[in-house]
């Protein structure tokens, strides 16, 4: 395949960046769109050119380091992949591909396509944890959690934090990863003693990050890798408004 | 202030404001359906309401109330979501997001430009494209509806409103956490049938008025 990129390069936050045509030929449709970008450095490093710089580390959609809008779509055309998992099978012979770095004030860019997304660490540092001890394997099945919960928990503690939520979002909102969190939690009895505390302090955190507030667009859902459901953001605003009216400050 | 400071709690705001104006929209459309009846009736209902004085101030006090918190956390989201945004994509490509959805600022600011057009035309009569009396209210709306531009007002508007709520009537409950976990969450049946016979409800009348049906 021959492809024609329009490549966001920017060398660092305060530079202003632009987008670059590179001509790349020769792609296999078997390559992910990862191995593609890989082509395409090998010769810019060998033309004695700056590669294109973009995250990337288990190449198997479980990390959440890649990623990348693709036309205008969070980790491209293909629903609930990351980048690492689309091939170019699914683009045409010649097509003609933008690819730029998620947008949002709270994720900066570092330098062409990697963005810094230290504004997740945050939010999980605020409240994304249990400080329970949960003991080794075999106390884990000492409480029991209904089938239906647990599913429920794993379906949002699918997230990777990859951002592609925010970066989908028309207003930056990083609404999906904080429930996704808080849901995943919540659901759990581990959960139970912080559950409180923990909705209100991320909540708090996420607005302080400055990323934008839920308009219900669905497009984070969307563009999620793992699918997770915006039914999470509800379940968080019931959590959120439940502690900020009805429970007591501990 | 805190619950006011959050953007949760700001959005809880807008979702209880926006049923407020939602459920007086019913309110009015069933009044307004009375111009099929006839002059009498619609005059009758009229002076029956303005007879409920208190009643009638505390419902406009409270729809007032209703309106200027509504826009003012719109507002305040907007240029939060803006900031949050501050460089563009070259390219997004929406992939859920409806014309509804992506109207909702934009729509709200024809919304409230609308109304105020409207409260001068048929409430104070300080707008007169057609000769008005208070009491008259039957001849003021068919007087005012007989002229095409008056009536390309409302259309515009009345769509506008009717895309607001079908985006509003949905995402209202899931602000509030009050929605259940669904297989498919942007599916809207009570939604679309709110905001598709709200709209149909209030462009009948103008639409009726305009083709001779109602005189």
């Amino acid at each position: 395949m021959n492809l024609s990129l329009d490549v966001w390069r920017q060398s660092d936050h305060h530079s202003p960046g632009r987008f670059v045509r590179y001509e790349v030929a020769d792609v296999t449709p078997d390559m992910s769109f990862l191995e593609m970008l890989d082509v395409l450095n090998e010769r810019l490093t060998m033309a004695g050119d700056e590669p294109v710089a973009f995250d990337s580390d288990c190449r198997e959609g479980i990390c959440g380091s890649c990623g990348m809008m693709i036309d205008g779509v969070a980790h491209g055309p293909l629903r609930a992949v990351a980048t690492c998992q689309l091939h170019m099978r699914h683009f045409r012979e010649g097509a003609k591909i933008r690819v730029e770095p998620w947008r949002a004030a709270a994720f900066p860019v570092v330098k062409d396509l990697v963005v810094d997304r230290s504004a997740f660490d945050r939010i999980i540092a605020a409240g994304g944890f249990i400080s329970t001890s949960t003991g080794s394997a075999p106390d884990a099945n000492d409480i029991l959690v209904r089938k239906e919960a647990a599913d429920a928990a794993m379906d949002a503690a699918i997230c990777i934090g990859c951002g592609a939520c925010v970066a989908a979002c028309p207003n930056a909102s990083a609404a999906l990863f904080t429930a996704a969190k808080i849901t995943h939690l919540g659901l759990l009895p581990q959960g139970q003693p912080e559950r409180t505390r923990r909705v209100l302090a991320m909540v708090k955190s996420m607005d302080e990050e400055g990323f934008g507030n839920c308009t219900w667009h669905g497009e984070c859902q969307a563009a999620c890798p793992k699918s997770i459901s915006i039914d999470t953001i509800a379940r968080m605003n019931r959590d959120w408004v439940r502690a900020s009216l009805f429970e007591p400050r501990d | 202030m805190t619950f006011w400071r959050t953007t949760i709690g700001k959005k809880m705001v807008m979702a209880v404001t926006g049923v407020a104006m939602l459920v007086f929209l019913v309110l009015h459309v069933a009044g307004n359906l009375l111009v099929f009846v006839g002059a009498t009736k619609l005059d009758a209902y009229s002076a029956f309401l303005k007879q409920q004085a208190v009643v009638l101030w505390t419902a406009r006090l409270v729809l007032l109330a209703a309106v200027v918190t509504h826009v003012t956390a719109a507002y305040q989201l907007a240029r939060r979501d803006h900031a949050a945004r501050h460089t563009a994509y070259a390219d997004l490509d929406p992939q859920t997001a409806t014309i509804a959805s992506r109207s909702m600022r934009v729509g709200g600011i024809v919304i409230a430009v609308f109304v105020i057009f409207h409260l001068l035309h048929l409430s104070t009569g300080t707008l007169r494209p057609a000769p008005f009396v208070a009491t008259h209210v039957y001849a003021n709306v068919v007087g005012g509806f007989r002229i095409w531009w008056v009536c390309a007002i409302y259309f515009v508007a009345l769509a506008a409103i009717g895309l607001h709520l079908y985006h509003g009537a949905w995402s209202w409950s899931r602000t509030l956490g009050l929605s259940r976990p669904s297989a498919t969450p942007l599916h809207r049946p009570i939604a679309t049938v709110v905001s598709v016979a709200l709209w149909a409800a209030f462009t009948s009348i103008p639409l009726a008025i305009l083709v001779g049906f109602v005189r």
